[in-house]
């Protein structure tokens, strides 16, 4: 899920950094610059590992920095597409499912890739895998905000960002007019135009979703609060005829 | 800013999680706030994942085991059972494409066995 990237730059050292030796002064510059921003169509930069050569510093007329060309490798946030991550529910909406790393926010998995069937609970404010029985009936399965889930890159998409022009009058429109809901759901757009890399994640496989579906020894525990224990017992019965069934 | 090599080498999370380590003993900074911040979230995602209980030596013992099986993974596979040790058959299936096929059931066991040898405290990334 991480790359080193090599990255060639022109640092400016301002005179003001001069005291400092050089390296450090381009380290620092360069952490500066890039920690925690997105680089198009490379990703989420975090940390630079080292630096492989420094050329010659110059000075240009006019300015009193050192302007000095580096190559240097950063650690850098891409997943490759097909791997599997595991990260944390971080909100449900009609869009689909948001999922966080903790550094890095912008995942969603689109109603289409969640286990099938599923239904969105308006009144929770969750997705809901209609877990199919035996007998016909289903048992629900909810994913909850803060349930760790595994799940498969399936796409990233890269937007140039910056600058960021004026808000756009017929989405503010929106969000001003509509209900609640609806606010909500034309402002995580509006937030999401700005998004300069967004991975999109599929669900849709066994063994993919939230952890404790698949964790048999935790099942009871973890379907407690709304389910009877009988519901459970069933479904665990079930779930050894799924594994049957796909072996 | 130009991009000479947008994937030089993949990294492991431990190896992430090592430079990240070092870079945050060496603090001295003050302006650094974004790097302050990413450092920080990305070492609680990490040291949350399996990677934390691994070493330079586990997982080199883990890969060359891996190898011995002979079983041709690709480097992107072994890399994903080193960040996330596979616990079960299924688990397997997922980080493997087509493993129903490249893979036999023995193999499938004994690469269970090598990843429970090496990474032995790999299914605490559920608690």
């Amino acid at each position: 899920m991480f790359v080193l990237a090599e990255l060639k730059d022109t640092i400016r050292i301002a005179p003001d950094q001069f005291h400092l030796k050089l390296v450090e002064a381009i380290r620092d510059e360069i952490n500066r610059k890039l920690a925690n921003k997105v680089l198009l169509n490379l990703g989420l930069c975090i940390a630079l590992k080292d630096i492989v050569s420094l050329k010659d510093s110059i000075i240009l007329p006019g300015d009193g920095a050192s302007h000095t060309e580096v190559l240097f490798r950063y650690i850098v946030f891409r997943p490759t597409i097909g791997s599997i991550l595991t990260g944390k529910i971080r909100s449900c909406s009609r869009e689909g499912v948001h999922v966080t790393l903790g550094f890095f926010d912008d995942i969603l998995i689109p109603p289409s890739a969640l286990q099938h069937p599923s239904r969105f609970e308006e009144a929770e404010q969750a997705w809901v895998w209609e877990y199919p029985l035996e007998d016909g009936a289903k048992h629900d399965l909810f994913m909850d905000i803060g349930e760790p889930i595994k799940f498969r890159v399936s796409r990233e998409i890269f937007e140039e960002s910056s600058p960021i022009g004026p808000p756009k009058a017929d989405s503010q429109q929106a969000s001003s007019s509509a209900a609640a809901t609806a606010a909500v759901a034309a402002s995580t757009q509006q937030t999401e135009v700005k998004t300069p890399y967004r991975i999109v994640a599929a669900i849709n496989e066994s063994g993919l979703g939230v952890l404790s579906w698949w964790d048999q020894q935790n099942q009871v525990a973890e379907d407690g609060d709304e389910n009877e224990d009988e519901d459970n017992a069933e479904y665990e019965n079930d779930e050894d005829g799924e594994g049957a069934y796909e072996e | 800013m130009e991009i000479s090599n947008p994937c030089f080498s993949v990294l492991s999370n431990y190896e992430v999680m090592e430079s990240l380590k070092t870079l945050k003993d060496t603090k001295k900074k003050y302006g650094l706030r974004n790097l302050a911040t990413i450092t920080y979230e990305t070492l609680q995602f990490l040291e949350d994942s399996p990677c934390k209980q691994q070493s330079r030596e586990t997982i080199h013992a883990f890969l060359t085991e891996v190898k011995a099986l002979n079983c041709k993974l690709t480097t992107t596979e072994c890399l994903m059972m080193v960040n996330d040790p596979p616990t079960s058959a299924l688990h397997i299936q997922l980080l493997i494409e087509d493993s129903e096929e490249r893979l036999t059931e023995d193999q499938v066991n004994e690469l269970l066995q090598i990843v429970a040898k090496h990474f032995p405290n790999a299914p605490s990334e559920n608690n």
